[in-house]
């Protein structure tokens, strides 16, 4: 699997993508994602990591903490979009939409970008590649490892 | 002592497949009233009321007020199209504590007439910011279809299932609805048909996913007493209960494993009956990955057998090994957005022998098992024809 960064440029527009409602719980993960940062929650009492981001921990219901993640995991699942009727995906021509199995273990949504739809395995390794989205927060798209990485 | 035990009295279809004069209320009132028809239940009988929909339009409260019921128990619980078994389930318990005696649930809906055919394959959500859960998923432009896609192609990296395997559930599907004069398809299909059909997100074909069409359906259930002095022919609910693992597909935690692999068990064990008891399933078919991980949920195959037990093929068919969704399904029938009523139906019409040319010899239990939302809630029901 080779990354190819020219692929990307056309794979992450973000003009007419539905953006997030920063709320009270998502606020601080999507500010973070404007520094470039990956933010999770971890359980301090019972070890537990969660995404997406709320008030308590779903495996103990105690409250969680935030903690910088690592931005590496590997592709749990995925398929390759071929229609869909809504702007701007349906300009986009095929894309990938993949879930990601983080390493610290929660899983997350994403377009895995910068190589070819038909390329795209379950298992391959892949880190976060943020796209500014605004002025105050970044969409974390993925893409495969680069080998220098 | 009264007979408490929840029964079926009633059941009514609206029209279907496309009905561009009915909206969602008409398909509700054409199919309440055949309903009413088929029981023997006067309107006025009705305390308990259990139904979904958009608020103001045929949500439970206003509905009530629209068909003038006054109601003792009111349910408008949303799990997705397998809200009907949830409601069935609710429905049991009510009548059999005295809370209800006789409660109505109620489908409509004019989505192929008033949306056309798009549901699967665009977003949901039109918002300019996304609030809650889906905030962290509308951003992929991941439509409906595309999370039934990665919970088959999971299924296919871990099992080894193919597109052949998945096309076998369609190919019997279509054959049982070929039998139906009012399935919006009625000709037959071959496996080479649903791989060459366009790819909509793979691993799925367009002849991978259900039909959208309009229609409607009502279920009316009341106590065993009650029913002995009603015409129709009284069939029970033996065994009911729900269930979910997630709600949105990005939280699924094991995308080859869904909520029938407790809520079908459950609903078996309350019921008495095993796998070999049944004669009929009637099974939630949004796409047939569905199908095929309903059937290992509900463990008439081993988790991850799915693929070689389908393949055989013919074994869904009405004929076959395991009669499933005889009268089409949403993959060839009849699909208006939420199917789960559908299911509850086709198994009352299996069950009292009035389904036709695709009548099941000696049907006496039939399971049916919904799927709401993204592989996410599970309802199953068993019902019988003989009480249990
Ligand atoms: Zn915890």
């Amino acid at each position: 699997m080779t990354f190819d960064p020219a692929a990307i440029a056309a794979q992450t527009v973000i003009e007419g993508r539905n953006l997030p409602r920063l709320e009270t719980w998502s606020r601080p993960y999507w500010e973070a994602t404007g520094r470039g940062e990956l933010l999770l929650q971890h359980c301090a009492h019972c070890g537990a990591w969660q995404f997406y981001p709320r008030p308590l921990c779903t495996t103990c219901g105690e409250v969680p903490e935030w903690e910088v993640a690592s931005g590496r995991g590997a592709v749990h699942t995925f398929t390759v979009i071929r229609q869909n009727r809504s702007a701007p995906f349906k300009e986009l021509g095929p894309y990938v939409v993949a879930m990601i199995d983080l390493a610290e273990g929660p899983r997350m949504m994403t377009n895995l970008v910068g190589c070819e739809v038909d390329d795209v395995e379950i298992g391959m390794p892949v880190q976060v590649h943020f796209v500014a989205a605004d002025d105050e927060i970044a969409l974390p798209f993925w893409r495969p490892v680069t080998s220098d990485a | 002592m009264a007979d408490r035990t929840p029964v079926i009295v009633g059941v009514g279809l609206s029209d279907y497949p496309k009905e561009p004069e009915l909206d969602n209320v008409a398909h509700h009132g054409l199919a309440i009233r055949r309903a009413l028809d088929d029981s023997g239940v006067k309107l006025t009988d009705i305390d308990g009321l259990m139904c979904f929909g958009s608020y103001g339009v045929d949500d439970a409260p206003t509905m009530a007020e629209t068909f003038g019921i006054k109601y003792r128990v009111l349910d408008g619980t949303f799990a997705g199209g397998t809200v009907f078994e949830f409601f069935a389930h609710h429905a049991a318990a009510a009548i059999r504590t005295g809370q209800a005696d006789t409660v109505l649930i109620s489908y409509g809906s004019a989505l192929l007439s008033s949306q056309g055919r798009n549901l699967g394959t665009q977003m949901f959500t039109s918002a300019a910011r996304q609030a809650g859960p889906l905030q962290y998923e509308v951003p992929w432009g991941n439509p409906l279809v595309g999370s039934y896609a990665m919970a088959a192609k999971r299924h296919m990296h871990e099992y080894g299932t193919t597109s052949e395997q998945l096309a076998q559930i369609a190919v019997d599907t279509r054959d049982n609805a070929s039998h139906n004069p009012k399935a919006l398809y009625q000709s037959p299909i071959t496996v080479e048909d649903v791989l060459n059909s366009r790819m909509i997100a793979d691993p799925l074909h367009m002849l991978d996913c259900c039909v959208i069409s309009d229609g409607g359906g009502a279920v009316i259930m009341t106590t065993a007493e009650r029913a002995a002095d009603l015409p129709s022919i009284p069939i029970y609910v033996a065994g009911s209960a729900t269930a979910q693992t997630h709600w949105n597909i990005a939280q699924m935690p094991d995308f080859t494993s869904t909520a029938a692999a407790i809520s079908g068990p459950a609903a078996f064990a309350e019921a008495g009956i095993t796998h070999a008891d049944v004669d009929t399933l009637q099974l939630y078919d949004s796409f047939t990955i569905t199908t095929l991980l309903l059937l290992e949920g509900l463990g008439f195959c081993a988790k991850g057998e799915g693929g070689p037990f389908v393949g055989r093929g013919g074994v869904l068919r009405f004929d076959g090994e395991l009669p499933t969704n005889t009268d089409g399904g949403g993959l060839s029938s009849c699909h208006p957005g939420m199917r789960g009523i559908f299911l509850l139906i086709e198994s009352v019409r299996q069950l009292r022998g009035l389904a036709g040319e695709v009548q099941v010899p000696d049907c006496e239990v039939a399971v049916a098992c919904g799927s709401g939302g993204f592989l996410s809630a599970m309802g199953t029901v068993v019902l019988t024809k003989e009480a249990p």
